[in-house]
């Protein structure tokens, strides 16, 4: 069984949604957009307070190439262009809209017929994907157009339907439904990036999965499914590449498609086939709901914008004993400062911890154990990076490799003395990265 | 005997011959230095805070002298050993004394456990920059103090400390050297350094929320909405609004304290002010008054907190002494609610 070579830990799976089917979800009163759901430039109002918006209505223009425009998911008037809490922590600028009704753009093809062939060239599937606002549906969001534009040409396309992240199922589920329409989507970036061969990784915890998309892809050329061995963080772009077809991404600036791999999260395939085959801008999606005490977890097809307690009310409601809500999955998650949180592009799932599950052990001295070193799935020594951010020593830390952290939170997950690495190495990368950006600004 | 006495001749010589070698590279290779820089360098604090903004003390002097050709070291100077350590760099530059105003850090958020309530709890790593990283805090305003401590950390004078009680940081203004140290650590740029004002007298807006009116009243109750009564108040246009923020301008500010009095949510604050008279006909005394009283008995502390813990007013004819004596016992009360919490 193929996996990643180095480190990587075995954290519980807890995969208490799967296998259930995808609900859709009720239509919200109020709908947030914060206007950065991307990485990259934040999205530009192209609407003001008052206007009559319909479903798929674009509301922000992209604010840069690496940016990605924003499209209402309801139908309603613009309440105002204000400050929303998202799950950054923060409050940012946001469009916040009242729901009228459920009328959608008269563009969008609502049948559910699946369209299989298409016309356009590569170049116009890329510019359908950017004018859809299409990002990274795996958590990360990067605007999927510019991962298709690569500098240097590419031979492999890597779905990543991996979802090594505990709890989550959202992924998982969408494979079980919607099989045809991802590998159509697959196609579609193959054609955008001219690439021939395509891996679909999933996980070996998802049997019905690979067995029905090994099914399906029979009838798709060069599409081939990958099960890999069930450990985190599988599901790493470099990870996955190391995986799949055995090359290692050397450290940034570099990226995968220098080693000629282009990774697409399986959620961004589905995306993809709508917004090309269906002209459906991206504004719905898939969001696992679950915890240990929730009383039904579950995957809901929702719109964008919808706060996250109400999700959270129609999988049973917050159980008494949550101790943190989390937007994403337990290991790269993040808590969130309320349930008001409005779903984004990246929510891949909302996770209501236990009060026992939530609470940090106490903090010990380093014993140099070594377990930080031997999980770091980079080959980094976590254990000395967070002592340097916690001494502000920036230039030890850049040369001990700090921006190749992919934060994945193995170190502290295996850490026997609970300390808290992550959140100084995240620190440290943060101040890094500025320092690094500064000294290429002054060039 | 002839081999110790060949063995002391031949070291001997070398011993010559070397000594010779280093005297002449010492003299082709020699640096020439200011003898002033070492000069200016003794007579200031050694602290190496670089509260002047300089790498250090041998940099602060170095950059002394290098100004000193140009016949002036205005707008350089030493927080740390202030005027006198001035005036005596000034002496052995040949230099007319410069004036510089001392200036004191002040922590611009009152936000204490009564005025702004907890909405969430942070579990994090105890460190002010980490918590800002992560998220915005765990109360409604995403602006002021997250109470962890770096800037008190950072002081190298002991001159900051965090209250227990307020969960905020209190500025010693007899340690305090304005070295800036605590400027720099407070990841939120909460803490500024401003002119001392004479006998310690001054106005401050203690809010740095840039929220708009609204969004911080729920948030925080003692926190600048923007409203823009002081601004209007004031005669001197020493008050700038700016994203719904006020701010005093130090050299602007006259201390007439009418600002103070058109706040409706004592977020200015007169620091070091002799007690006022309560006046029966006022409406509504500020509570920020009410420090006021503190500085009869002890004038150099600050005291950054309003000692109002309800977050109603108090009343105009309530005496200053009385709010004080009340003060301790609902507080604490409050404070171990939100620990329960």
């Amino acid at each position: 069984m193929k996996t990643f070579k180095l480190g990587g830990v075995h954290p519980e799976e807890n995969k208490l949604s799967a296998g259930k089917k995808i609900e859709v979800m009720e239509l919200p009163k109020q709908a947030v957009f914060p206007l950065s759901q991307h990485i990259g430039a934040p999205a530009v109002p192209c609407v003001a307070k008052g206007d009559i918006v319909k479903v798929g209505t674009k509301i922000a223009d992209a604010g840069g190439f690496v940016s990605a425009p924003i499209h209402s998911s309801v139908s309603g008037k613009v309440l105002k262009i204000d400050t929303a809490i998202d799950a950054s922590g923060y409050r940012k600028p946001a469009i916040i809209i009242d729901v009228i009704d459920d009328e959608w753009e008269p563009t969008i093809d609502r049948s559910e017929d699946i369209v299989r062939e298409t016309t356009l060239e590569p170049k116009e599937i890329v510019a359908r994907i950017q004018e859809c606002g299409i990002v990274g549906m795996g958590g990360a969001c990067f605007p999927c157009h510019v991962k298709l534009s690569p500098r240097t040409p590419v031979d492999v396309v890597i779905i990543n339907a991996v979802e090594c992240e505990p709890y989550l199922t959202a992924d998982h589920s969408l494979m079980l439904e919607k099989p045809e329409q991802i590998l159509i989507g697959v196609q579609l970036i193959m054609k955008a990036v001219n690439v021939k061969k395509a891996y679909i990784a999933i996980e070996n915890n998802k049997p019905d999965a690979i067995s029905l998309m090994k099914e399906k892809a029979a009838a798709f050329p060069g599409i081939e499914v990958c099960p890999l061995k069930v450990k985190y963080p599988q599901g790493g772009e470099k990870q996955l590449i190391d995986a799949v077809v055995n090359r290692q991404v050397p450290n940034p600036p570099a990226l995968p498609a220098d080693v000629g791999a282009i990774v697409q999260n399986v959620g961004t395939a589905y995306a993809i086939y709508e917004a090309v085959m269906k002209n459906k801008p991206l504004f719905e999606r898939v969001v696992t709901v679950t915890g240990k005490s929730v009383k039904n977890p579950s995957n809901l097809l929702t719109r964008m914008g919808i706060p996250m307690s109400q999700l959270i009310e129609r999988a049973g409601g917050v159980p008494e004993d949550t101790g943190k809500i989390i937007g994403g999955g337990p290991m790269m998650g993040k808590a969130l400062l309320n349930a008001e949180v409005p779903v984004c592009k990246g929510s891949s799932g909302i996770l209501l911890m236990t009060e026992k599950e939530a609470g940090r052990g106490e903090e010990a001295p380093c014993i140099r154990c070594s377990k930080c070193v031997t999980a770091c799935p980079m080959g980094l020594e976590p254990y000395l990076l967070s002592k340097q951010s916690e001494y502000a020593m920036w230039d030890e830390a850049e040369a001990n490799q700090i921006m190749t952290c992919i934060e994945c939170g193995s170190c502290q997950f295996t850490c026997p003395s609970n300390r808290p690495l992550l959140d100084w190495i995240r620190q440290g990368k943060g101040t890094v990265g500025g320092i690094i950006r500064a000294r290429a600004a002054k060039k | 005997m002839n081999v110790i006495l060949v063995a002391v001749i031949v070291l001997g010589l070398l011993g010559l011959i070397l000594a010779a070698l280093l005297f002449l590279i010492a003299k082709k290779f020699a640096v020439e230095e200011d003898p002033r820089i070492a000069q200016v360098a003794d007579v200031l604090p050694q602290a190496n805070c670089g509260g002047c903004g300089f790498p250090g003390c041998q940099g602060f002097a170095e950059a002394c002298v290098k100004a000193s050709a140009q016949g002036s070291i205005e707008g350089k100077s030493c927080p740390v050993g202030g005027k006198a350590v001035m005036d005596k760099v000034s002496e052995i530059l040949g230099l007319a004394a410069v004036e510089a105003e001392p200036k004191v850090a002040v922590v611009r958020c009152q936000g204490s456990c009564a005025h702004r309530p907890r909405t969430s709890e942070y579990v994090g790593v105890k460190n002010c920059h980490v918590a800002n990283a992560t998220s915005g805090g765990e109360t409604g305003c995403f602006f002021g103090c997250l109470g962890l401590g770096e800037c008190a950390a950072s002081c190298s004078f002991g001159a900051l400390h965090m209250n227990p009680e307020t969960g905020l940081p209190e500025v010693d203004e007899e340690k305090c050297t304005a070295c800036g140290r605590c400027v720099k650590a407070c990841p939120r740029h909460i803490i500024e350094l401003r002119p001392m004002g004479k006998k310690g007298r001054r106005m401050s807006v203690l809010c740095v929320n840039k929220e708009k009116g609204a969004v911080t009243r729920k948030a925080c109750d003692i926190g600048c909405i923007g409203c823009g009564k002081c601004q209007k108040v004031c005669e001197f246009d020493a008050i700038i609004l700016e994203n719904n923020l006020a701010y005093i301008d130090p050299a602007k500010c006259r201390l007439c304290r009418k600002c103070e009095e058109a706040c409706p949510q004592h977020s200015i604050v007169a620091m070091n002010f002799p007690p006022r008279k309560p006046k029966p006909e006022a409406p509504a005394q500020p509570a920020a008054a009410a420090p006021a009283a503190q500085p009869a008995e002890a004038p150099k502390v600050a005291k950054v907190e309003t000692p109002t813990p309800e977050p109603v007013p108090v009343k105009a004819a309530s005496p200053v002494s009385e709010a004080m004596k009340e003060m301790p016992n609902p507080m604490s009360d409050q404070t171990q609610q939100e620990t329960q919490k």
